[in-house]
């Protein structure tokens, strides 16, 4: 394994250690200026080309969308029957789906939150499983075996082997009796809001769904991160050890913040999940109670019902502005990195 | 095991460290109840034997039969190299794309570096679901010669390169988010330093940033192969040839019409897992081996 | 929309005069294998059951005709390849899993084969409607084996055929022979009967209806009989077509009728699977169970012996009837069949080859390695027939009218999105019909029904 050519003196001490013990950063980016025309050049290919992919193949399908968001069309006649109603989509979503939306939003909403605890739980598991400590690859190569493993297998599995209510193996253990975690929609917490008709809350089924979540999501938090892991300089832990640091305070005072970007990833990362959750919940099969707002775009729009573009659209469209949030924070979080 | 060279094991007496792998074997046996059972019941008819009598009850036989109905019934192999002419590609797509911007957009100070970023992360946030009508039409508009594809449409659509093509476009926005990050760990001084010696922007990328992203590529590559090796909606919505598709479809295929034959489908999943594990182990070293700035200085 | 053609088609229509059993096997041995439909397609001269070389002749521009096939299970797909070569056209096979085929349809369609598998009933005459599948008139000029009912069940709102009918399966509630001969139970007919042989089950320490809704389409299949038995065939029909109020009377009298078996059911149904609800039928924890005959195919008897018994074991009785008014009149059976490209590349080919598929030969070669539906074409073999599929086509023949399914008979999207919902709610908590109706009402109102 060759390690790479960084010469030593190129190295400053104090700059690994930076954010960590908030000595101002030394390091600054290379100016766009400075660089001669054909470095330029180069910097403008590596920018240009992937950009205009992601641009053409995800930007441009995604305006459409946002276009259709406020036309009725049945996607398969041709594209002059396309005929715009205003904002009649969201109109229909908010007051007649309404009874599918919002149930689907709070899920999402307990989602981020539930994800955010496994992410924790996935940061833990790496920085432990990074101590060299006996048999590491072995934990995590079980941990991240649910990541490689195909969503029908995964559906499989829980529902069939786990939740089913005749045969599964959380019922053998259950004390109070069988209950159907694949399809009892009733609810364990319920909220009222006060301009909804029904209450909200998390059903039955969509926290046994969260049980087979985690089990998904923290061996993925776990890789990425060990990964990030690496880039910390174990010197600093070494002296945060002498310094009579706990473990623990050395990973929060040292560890957690020297990998601060890495932390932004896993953030962004579970945020995603949360949102664009739509696979585990599939492979157990859609229930009531378990719709999330990748589930409604999905039906509504690559289903067999087809006429449905524009409703479809729209729940994409909601799915993007909850999202919109999301990304402004990240805007912020990376202006203020670069200007310190 | 022991040349693993991880965070030093300073801190952890014995005492807490029986308890730290008390922990994670616990844990481990509850990762692996699921998977235990499905490979167990991979082994037994369904039918005749796991239906009845559920999945956890003692086998009346025990047998291969699903494992050879699924590789035939499946056309397992074929679909295995549809998946690899597929993947390979893509993979190697979306690593050296998204390394490029995300090392000019972090190494470098220009003015719309984080609209850059920006764009790339905030392209994933959308579930795929959302943006496939419109491509479907815009693959569909892309004229492409026969001679290149196993379609005879004319167009796009149906090949698998614009399988490739969608899963660049896609995972190229995560990728530059994750390496982007990745990026902003390693010292700034390093390119300052390299670029008064006079290297050039390309020197910078291919001699300096690259290697020091290796730990961060070999865990990308990981979860990208199982990502893309495991797609099966860019696979079915795109490609309309059955004999065309992906090997996640080998999988559909079993999923009966009326009929789900569990343990076909367990078995068929073991199958199709192992080169996903086969990939993670190899790469494994790469990002838990002591490839890190520290262990180069001693 | 016309009235008319949105209908399934009435047995009578469909050309089943009501079999007896020695009827059916006396037209077993008159239908031979030689004995076929009329010539077919454009060019095509010959006869079915010729060999393919002479057939490529007879076809349009003699590339194969590509097919784009659904059916992706192990069975149905030899069965279907043999059907294809039954018919003496020669043909490439393009076989997708079933279900991604049927959910991304809408694309496929765009860009499809020239000939592909599909069903009737609403979901045909949609995609009629949109121009994107090809009309076979002239196909159909040429069927004698079919009877008007079929035709109907073919025909588009346009009045112009554009399916052919493959084969069907009834639904019906199912039961074993020795349980009730054991406990002396009698074949329900009508509602009151039904429901105290319900009370006797339950006496009996015996859970009475089998109730799976994973999937959320199997208790489709209940709204159905219940609501045709209560309120008439003509009613569903108009239901299902988006054109009667789902907060009508009848509606809730559907509901009402189906709270009074509720109670009967396996408990927590909304996430029990199909099989696993056949798999209590089938060790006699459960007494009965409304499916499509396909409930068989959870026994299999080529790895367990003891499966065979079961099967052999497993009859059906007809939904007992509600309203004397309708009686046990209507049967729901929904039909598999094909269609054609808007624009086939070959569309002599096409239909050389789907009035090949429409025959008695490519039926019989199907129904020969697949032995669990039910011919569609009169003239097809019965002799082969287990006793379920005569009694399958005694069942459609005795009936008076035919529904396809609930998700067949109205637009799929309104089905899956708001009624299945609907009915896993009303099976979660029965009291909350009227909001859960009201609601459906109010979103119906967003679907096209073209």
């Amino acid at each position: 394994m060759s390690i790479p050519v960084v010469p030593e003196d190129v190295l400053p001490e104090a700059v690994l250690a930076d954010d960590a013990l908030t000595a101002p950063r030394r390091g600054r980016r290379q100016r766009f200026s400075q660089l001669s025309r054909r470095d330029k050049g180069v910097l403008g290919v590596m920018v240009g080309i992937p950009a205009l992919v992601h641009i053409l193949l995800v930007w441009l399908p995604a305006i459409f969308t946002g276009i259709l968001s406020f036309a009725k069309w049945d996607n398969v006649r041709p594209i002059d029957t396309i005929k715009f109603v205003g904002f009649q989509n969201y109109w229909t979503i908010f007051t007649i789906f309404d009874s599918q939306l919002f149930p689907a939003l709070f899920n999402n909403f307990v989602l981020i939150v539930w994800l955010f605890i496994c992410s924790a739980i996935g940061v833990l598991l790496a920085y432990l499983l990074d101590k060299g400590i006996k048999g590491t690859r072995l934990y995590q190569s079980v941990y991240y075996f649910p990541v490689v493993l195909s969503l029908a297998v995964v559906g499989f599995m829980w529902k069939s082997v786990m939740f089913s209510r005749d045969t599964g193996l959380l019922n053998k253990l259950w004390p109070g009796g069988p209950i159907d975690f694949v399809g009892d929609q009733k609810k364990i917490i319920t909220f009222h809001i006060p301009f909804l008709d029904s209450p909200l809350g998390l059903s039955r089924n969509f926290a046994a769904l969260l049980i087979a979540m985690a089990w998904r999501h923290i061996g993925y938090i776990m890789v990425l991160y060990l990964a990030g892991l690496k880039s910390v300089d174990p010197s600093l832990r070494e002296a945060a050890a002498i310094d009579g640091c706990t473990d623990w305070q050395s990973f929060r005072r040292v560890v957690f913040p020297a990998l601060r970007p890495i932390n932004v990833v896993v953030a962004v990362i579970t945020v995603i999940e949360a949102l664009r959750a739509y696979d585990i919940v599939a492979a157990l099969g859609v229930q009531r109670g378990t719709e999330v707002m990748g589930t409604l775009v999905t039906t509504a729009l690559t289903g067999e019902g087809g006429g449905r573009v524009g409703i479809g659209s729209a729940y994409g469209m909601v799915l993007f502005l909850l999202c919109i949030g999301f990304i402004i924070w990240y805007v912020i979080n990376n202006f203020r990195e670069q200007d310190t | 095991m022991s040349e693993v060279t991880g965070a030093p094991t300073v801190g952890i007496r014995r005492g807490p460290r029986m308890l730290l792998h008390a922990v994670l074997v616990v844990i481990a046996l509850a990762w692996l109840v699921p998977l235990v059972t499905a490979l167990y019941n991979s082994f037994r008819f369904f039918e005749a034997d796991t239906q009845p009598n559920g999945p956890l009850s003692w086998p009346k036989t025990l047998t291969l039969d699903n494992y050879r109905r699924a590789w035939n019934v499946g056309e397992i192999w074929r679909h295995f190299g549809n998946t690899m002419f597929i993947v390979l590609p893509a993979l190697l797509l979306i690593l050296l794309l998204s390394s490029m911007v995300a090392f000019a957009c972090t190494r470098f100070s220009w003015r719309f570096n984080v609209f850059f970023l920006v764009l790339f992360t905030a392209g994933n946030l959308m579930p795929q679901q959302v943006i496939f009508q419109p491509l479907f039409k815009i693959f569909k508009w892309i004229p492409w010669p026969d001679v290149l594809s196993d379609t005879n449409t004319g167009n796009l659509l149906g090949t698998k390169i614009a399988v490739i093509l969608i899963h660049v476009a896609f995972q190229t926005g995560f990728c530059t988010f994750v390496l982007s990050n990745y990026m902003k760990t390693i010292p700034k001084e390093l390119g300052e330093a390299a670029l008064i010696d006079g290297a050039s922007v390309s020197r910078q990328y291919f001699q300096i940033i690259l290697p020091l992203c290796r730990p961060a590529f070999a865990a990308l590559a990981t979860l990208e192969f199982t990502w893309l090796y495991n797609d099966y909606f860019w696979g079915a919505v795109l490609l309309q040839q059955g004999g065309e598709r992906p090997i996640t479809s080998s999988i559909a295929v079993l999923n009966g019409q009326y009929s789900q034959n569990y343990n076909l489908i367990a078995a068929a999943s073991m199958m199709i897992a192992l080169p996903t594990l086969a990939v993670y182990i190899a790469l494994q070293k790469q990002f838990i081996s002591g490839l890190t700035l520290g262990a180069n200085k001693g | 929309m016309s009235s008319k053609s949105e209908r399934s088609p009435s047995p009578s229509e469909v050309g089943f005069h009501v079999f007896s059993r020695r009827s059916l096997f006396a037209a077993a041995g008159a239908v031979g294998v030689g004995l076929v439909a009329a010539g077919y397609g454009d060019k095509a001269s010959t006869t079915p059951g010729t060999t393919p070389g002479t057939a490529a002749a007879a076809a349009g521009s003699g590339n194969p005709v590509s097919v784009g096939s659904n059916y992706s299970d192990e069975k149905p797909k030899a069965a279907f390849a043999a059907a294809i070569a039954a018919t003496g056209v020669p043909a490439t096979i393009n076989t997708v899993d079933h279900n991604s085929f049927q959910e991304n349809f809408n694309t496929y369609i765009q860009q499809p084969d020239d000939v592909m598998t599909w069903f009737a009933g609403y979901r045909m005459r949609a995609f009629a409607a949109k121009g994107v599948v090809g009309d076979i008139s002239d196909v159909w000029a040429k069927f004698t084996d079919f009877s008007d009912g079929f035709k109907k069940a073919s025909t588009a709102n346009d009045g112009k055929q554009y399916f052919v009918p493959f084969y069907f399966y009834p639904w019906a509630v199912h039961y074993r022979k020795s349980l009730f001969t054991e406990k002396g139970y009698a074949i329900p007919t009508t509602w009151d009967e039904f429901k105290a042989l319900c009370d006797k089950m339950k006496a009996d320490g015996i859970t009475p209806l089998a109730a799976a809704n994973d999937g959320n389409w199997p208790q489709m299949g209940m709204f159905d009989m219940i609501n045709m038995r209560t309120n008439g065939y003509d009613f569903h029909v108009s239901l299902m077509a988006g054109k009667e109020s789902w907060t009508d009377d009848k509606v809730k009298n559907v509901f009402k009728h189906w709270a009074e078996i509720t109670p009967y059911y396996q408990p927590d149904a909304n996430g029990r699977t199909w099989q696993d609800a056949a798999t209590a039928l089938g060790k006699k924890e459960c007494g009965m169970y409304l499916l499509g005959t396909f409930v068989t195919d959870n026994f299999d008897p080529s790895k367990d012996s003891g499966a065979q018994a079961i099967i052999d074991d497993i009859d059906f009785f007809a939904f007992p009837a509600i309203d004397p008014a309708h009686g046990q009149d209507a049967v729901e059976a929904p039909i598999d069949g094909f269609m054609m490209a808007a624009k086939p590349k070959d569309e002599a080919g096409a239909k050389a080859l789907l009035g090949g598929l429409g025959g008695a030969p490519a039926i019989d070669a199907y129904i020969g390695l697949n032995p669990s539906v039910v011919a569609a074409n009169s003239k097809a073999k019965t002799d082969g027939y287990s006793a379920l599929q005569k009694k399958s086509a005694e069942l459609v023949g005795s009936a008076k009218q035919i529904s396809q399914f609930l998700d067949r008979d109205t637009d799929p999207a309104f089905a899956s999105e708001v009624v299945g919902k609907a009915l896993a709610d009303f099976l979660a908590d029965n009291s909350q019909v009227d909001s859960i109706l009201s609601t459906v009402e109010d979103q119906k109102k967003t679907y096209t029904f073209e």
